[in-house]
């Protein structure tokens, strides 16, 4: 071989190594920009828990879209007995009726209700579908979404349809019940959202 | 002419002369004005690329004047867009120049990209230049989007939660990605301020650029026409099409300024007497400030959204063991994806619709109305109804796609000319 010669082998291993060693620089200066993203250290402390007295809650009320953790809306219904005792009936036309997707809601809520105690619920309130925030629909009447309505929320966006324990009906866009946020009662009408005895 | 004025030894002549020593000025003048050949039988349809141009200078130029008096803040945003709509000076025409720009912009785009549908201009040597067009499609659709949360208005904030929901619904790690985009737990001031800065600054950089290499790619292959002929395979002995005339001045003077004047009077027309359009530019729920604890009762997206919105709302139902939350952003995203592989699906021997079969038109007659029917559908609330009807849209609308490798080979198709007609 002359000198002249071009020697491909080489010419491709030089180029074939600086890519590689480009690109994995590349890569290490694109971090910086992609975490810079994520939520910041100020966005982060904005989560803490909430306190929310319920003293002035009355059977059949809502609490809500007011207060909100985490900026999102929370739902804190006070159940009849007599919507506790329709829920049961609503089973066959639930997609999840017993709340076995337990990414929605901590162990304590894993019930027929979806709460610690069965008349009051903690829900956040946003679609988990695309995110709007649902209507409370509490009277039993015919909707024209649905004519046998039976009492829940609706959200007008897509909508989607849950019940009155957040648990979303068979065939509408949202994949998931309503998520019941981490909570603990302090007393008998107190409520920390964001916080349980676990995480606490 | 060139010669002759080169033979006229004037001052502008060796000024030229020097500059073009050094750049080539007027030689790319030539090359995409004076000496760009352009079929001689363009018609109506040919005036909304250049009519899109006029928008995005019309955008660029309003948009940094917005910038100056715009606050991209959570307590400030509305309110600096009032500011500018009552205090500043003409603040209300240069925002309304904005507002209906943008609508504007999707009025020429789509009825640009219908008419490469009906005359086949995706067909080979096109296809690089149509994936171009559909890039800036979709970069403009992601522009529209980042800009239409700054008034931070109600239905901004609301609408943008909607769709960076979307992205939730990716497998795996769609809830992470979601925080990602928004860089909080909810939409805030944080995803306003990163918005604006895609809004003002990244996306126009990428749509600038990718228009000026559409149009560097149309100018290497010429442009088609209505009859769908290749001029360039027919030249004379100066190596000129046939049915080629220069483009400046023909259609500079000839067809576009005229294009430019009528499309400016009715832009006017719009931007003085009804600027909101009925709810249609500007939505209702956008005069009242973003209230992250209350959905407006009716959420819709702009106009120029609304058919794909209406197909993300389709998906009602699981399949293939997937979840209709993630069937919606697929089908959604297909629906946008899918012209891009038109040039490969289109297998009939003739490009234009004026010789192809009575199958392509009727099913390019299908496909216009059922963009229309789900693009009404979009703005309306979602019904058992309604929901049955943009199935079947949304059906059509992929039909028109899917089947075109049948449908255009197997129909019957005219004979095509030797040289372009002019009707």
């Amino acid at each position: 071989m002359s000198g002249d010669e071009i020697n491909l082998q080489r010419r491709y291993f030089l180029i074939g190594a600086t890519s590689v060693v480009g690109g994995i620089g590349v890569v290490g200066a694109a971090v910086p920009f992609v975490r810079s993203w994520s939520p910041s250290a100020k966005a982060r402390a904005l989560g803490a828990p909430i306190t929310v007295d319920i003293s002035k809650l009355r059977p059949g009320e809502m609490l809500g879209p007011i207060p909100s953790w985490r900026g999102r809306p929370v739902f804190i219904l006070y159940r009849t007995q007599e919507m506790i005792d329709g829920l049961e009936a609503q089973n066959p036309r639930m997609a999840d009726p017993l709340s076995e997707n337990e990414e929605q809601q901590p162990p304590y809520a894993q019930n027929l209700w979806r709460s610690r105690r069965p008349e009051i619920s903690v829900m956040v309130g946003l679609c988990t579908h695309l995110g709007c925030s649902p209507q409370f629909l509490p009277e039993v009447q015919p909707q024209p979404f649905d004519a046998n309505w039976r009492g829940g929320f609706f959200c007008a966006c897509h909508g989607s349809r849950f019940d009155l324990a957040g648990r979303v009906v068979r065939g509408v866009p949202a994949p998931s019940n309503l998520q019941v946020p981490p909570h603990m009662f302090e007393n008998d009408t107190t409520i920390v959202i964001g916080v349980d005895e676990e995480t606490a | 002419m060139e010669q002759q004025e080169a033979k006229k030894d004037t001052a502008w002549s060796r000024f030229m002369a020097w500059i073009d020593e050094r750049m080539p000025v007027t030689e790319t003048m030539q090359y995409h004005m004076t000496k760009y050949y352009a079929p001689k039988n363009l018609n109506f349809w040919y005036v909304f690329g250049v009519l899109s141009l006029v928008v995005l200078v019309n955008q660029i130029v309003t948009g940094i004047w917005l910038t100056m008096s715009y606050v991209p803040s959570g307590e400030e945003a509305f309110a600096s867009v009032e500011y500018i709509m009552r205090d500043v000076e003409f603040g209300w025409l240069l925002r309304y120049m904005h507002s209906t720009g943008a609508s504007a912009f999707f009025i020429v785009v789509y009825l640009h990209m219908f008419r490469g549908l009906m005359y086949g201009s995706y067909r080979k040597p096109r296809e690089l230049l149509w994936l171009i067009g559909m890039a800036i499609f979709v970069v403009l659709m992601a522009e529209g989007f980042f800009g239409y949360l700054l008034p931070w208005g109600n239905m901004s904030f609301w609408g943008a939660q909607v769709i960076v929901s979307l992205v939730g619904a990716v497998p795996v790690i769609g809830p992470d990605l979601m925080e990602w985009v928004r860089g909080d737990f909810v939409m805030s001031e944080i995803t306003l301020n990163r918005f604006f800065a895609l809004h003002v600054i990244a996306l126009p950089l990428v749509l600038v650029m990718l228009v000026f290499i559409h149009i560097i790619a149309l100018h290497h292959v010429g442009s088609n026409n209505p009859d769908g002929i290749e001029i360039k395979k027919d030249k004379d002995e100066n190596g000129i099409p046939k049915d080629g005339v220069p483009f400046h001045p023909y259609y500079t003077i000839g067809h576009d300024l005229p294009a430019i004047v009528i499309f400016l009077i009715l832009f006017c027309g719009v931007v003085f007497f009804m600027p909101e359009m009925g709810g249609y530019f500007i939505e209702h729920p956008n005069f009242e400030r973003a209230d992250p604890l209350a959905t407006p009762e009716h959420i819709a997206p702009v106009w120029y959204y609304t058919p794909f919105y209406a197909m993300l709302r389709a998906a009602t139902f699981p399949l293939f063991g997937f979840d209709a939350k993630f069937l919606g952003l697929v089908v959604m995203g297909a629906a946008i994806a899918v012209p891009a592989v038109l040039p490969w699906l289109d297998r009939s021997p003739v490009k234009s619709i004026r010789y192809k079969g009575m199958y392509s038109k009727v099913m390019l007659g299908l496909f216009v109305v059922s963009f229309f029917i789900l693009g009404y559908l979009g703005t309306i609330p979602a019904g058992p109804m309604a929901t049955v009807l943009a199935q079947i849209c949304t059906f059509v609308y992929f039909a028109y796609f899917i089947l075109m490798p049948w449908y255009t080979r197997v129909e019957r198709t005219k004979p095509v000319p030797e040289r372009v007609t002019t009707r």
